[in-house]
């Protein structure tokens, strides 16, 4: 399988502090890579980086083949790739139907939108055409979520780079959103999916990266994790321990 | 899509209500209803133009953090470039001629706004674009360029007050039973008003105010989502510059004369205006001004030792009230 996307020896610092010391890893086309890791180990700087929010300081980040790193954020938006951060990103004062149509780069408006595609995004979150001129902002936090993807994926893109999706939900939604996001993998979108809750990665994932202290401790196959006890124990003792 | 099965959301009208409360508890105080009439519109028409003067202002810290202190001087260049062309089109505006008068009034606020916005322009790529995220280099900058507008001022058009006489039919009152209300601020409503209404239809009715809502909330957001917003940006600039400009020409009338310092001492009402409404909010910012205009009148007839203070007052109740502004901007 051929990498769509691939990082070797990334750094990068914020300010004074180096927080990613080299990372490597693959996300090959049509697969759901899970990066994993504990708090502050790099992995929200790791999609800021691959966005071009944080510039990386060394190091290489190529899309299609292609070196993107030292590209602005919209070049690197418009190549297909689309960004679901950590706080979710909604235009919380806009409706969900503005914060769908502003995502929708080709669209000026709603009509624009192919209504297949709309249609598809319904069925993935019901709740969205529920609340389509509601303020996103009033939304509970697990409909923003459900926003935030919907926004990645209103037009088709080649890459989606998704951070903590299950964060700050209750269990019944994460439920939701493991459908959701199946769904949307039956499709073979391409996506890097940050994740703390390993259910959820194992779910979702056909490939790991283990991330620790800003660099890639672990690649694999996401079945070789899941049926590897020892190395989850390794990896996964390591996050928890980590925690404590 | 059926709209049955979309619950409503709700539109905080408190602050909205604000203006016709504030009218309606100051007609016992002021007693008489053709004063308090009379006084009313001067309010709304001193509220639209700051409205319009503040409105650029307001968008620009809203979507790019910028403090821009120095967004008085487009009011002076304005109000100084009206003064020109009025003098060029002597002819236009001393003949008792509503359709020539407007004529000549739009050819100068045409003019203002042309200029203001090709300053705005420069200031932007020469001033404001170094000093991005940098709060106190942008006040000192900016504050630095306001004192240059106004010795350039001094330098085109001299250092004294100039006259800025209304054209002739725009002069005098129209009279509603006793209540006697200026020809000139009945226009300035109208002006106002239509700009109000056709800065709603862009940022509500088209993809770039979209763009514009959604900048003021989370820029960096909208770049992610493959938008340039420092491009969206300059834009912003130049059009609030410009609508600067144009408020220059409507504060220029309504004082009837221009000096340099114009742009210094609006600056101070207007970021009063745009801290009352949330920083970043076009509505607020429109309430903010319609407060203060009725405020500052009210207050010139029944208290006028008060004057000076009552804007002042007026912000320290609001954010007493609210923090954050009448319409606080989210996510900011």
């Amino acid at each position: 399988m051929s990498a769509l996307l691939k990082l070797d020896g990334v750094h990068t610092h914020i300010g004074s502090y180096h927080i990613l010391h080299g990372v490597d890893f693959e996300v090959p086309l049509g697969q759901v890579t899970m990066l994993l890791g504990r708090n502050g180990a790099g992995k929200t700087t790791t999609l800021r980086t691959i966005m071009g929010l944080w510039a990386a300081s060394a190091g290489t980040v190529s899309f299609d083949g292609a070196p993107i790193h030292r590209r602005q954020t919209p070049d690197i938006a418009q190549l297909g790739i689309a960004y679901v951060p950590e706080s979710m990103g909604i235009f919380g004062d806009l409706t969900v139907r503005e914060n769908l149509l502003l995502a929708a780069r080709g669209a000026r408006r709603i009509d624009d939108i192919d209504t297949q595609r709309l249609d598809w995004i319904f069925g993935l979150f019901p709740a969205l055409k529920k609340f389509w001129l509601y303020p996103a902002g009033k939304l509970s936090g697990g409909q923003k979520q459900m926003l935030a993807i919907a926004r990645a994926i209103v037009e088709p893109r080649r890459l989606l780079l998704i951070d903590e999706p299950s964060k700050g939900l209750a269990p019944a939604i994460v439920g939701n959103l493991i459908a959701a996001l199946r769904e949307l993998k039956a499709t073979q979108t391409t996506v890097l999916l940050v994740e703390q809750n390993f259910a959820m990665a194992r779910a979702l994932g056909d490939t790991v990266a283990v991330m620790d202290d800003g660099r890639v401790v672990h690649r694999g196959a996401m079945a070789e994790l899941v049926e590897n006890e020892q190395l989850q124990q390794r990896l996964l003792g390591l996050s928890l321990g980590a925690h404590q | 899509m059926s709209s049955a099965a979309i619950p409503k959301a709700s539109f905080d009208w408190l602050p909205l209500a604000l203006v016709p409360l504030l009218a309606l508890l100051a007609l016992p105080l002021i007693g008489s209803p053709s004063t308090w009439l009379t006084l009313t519109i001067a309010g709304l028409a001193m509220g639209m133009i700051v409205f319009v003067t503040a409105s650029g202002l307001t968008l620009v810290f809203g979507l790019m953090d910028v403090l821009n202190f120095g967004h008085g001087v487009f009011i002076a260049f304005g109000a100084y470039v009206a003064t020109t062309v009025f003098a060029g089109m002597a002819d236009w505006t001393s003949v008792d001629s509503l359709l020539r008068n407007l004529v000549a009034v739009f050819a100068a606020m045409a003019a203002a706004m042309a200029l203001a916005g090709a300053i705005g322009w420069a200031f932007e790529r020469v001033m404001v674009r170094p000093v991005y995220g940098q709060h106190l280099k942008q006040i000192l900058i900016t504050m630095g360029g306001m004192i240059i507008g106004e010795e350039l001022i001094k330098v085109i058009w001299g250092p004294e007050q100039r006259p800025l006489a209304l054209p002739e039919a725009l002069r005098g009152s129209i009279l509603i039973g006793d209540a006697a209300i200026g020809k000139y601020r009945v226009l300035a409503v109208a002006i106002g008003a239509f700009v109000l209404a056709a800065m709603l239809h862009v940022l509500v009715r088209t993809k770039i105010g979209l763009l514009v809502r959604a900048g003021v909330q989370d820029r960096e957001m909208v770049e992610a989502l493959g938008y340039r917003i420092r491009r969206l940006f300059v834009g912003v600039f130049v059009v609030g510059s410009a609508l600067a400009g144009l408020g220059g020409v409507m504060w220029g009338l309504f004082q009837q004369n221009v000096i340099p310092q114009l742009g210094a001492q609006v600056n101070v009402l207007i970021f009063i205006v745009i801290i009352i409404g949330g920083l970043g909010s076009t509505l607020g910012c429109f309430v903010g001004a319609l407060l203060v205009g009725l405020l500052v009148n009210y207050t010139g007839f029944i208290a006028p030792v008060f004057t000076a203070f009552a804007s002042i007052a007026l912000m320290v109740a609001v954010l007493l009230w609210r923090p954050q502004g009448l319409y606080p901007v989210a996510n900011r």
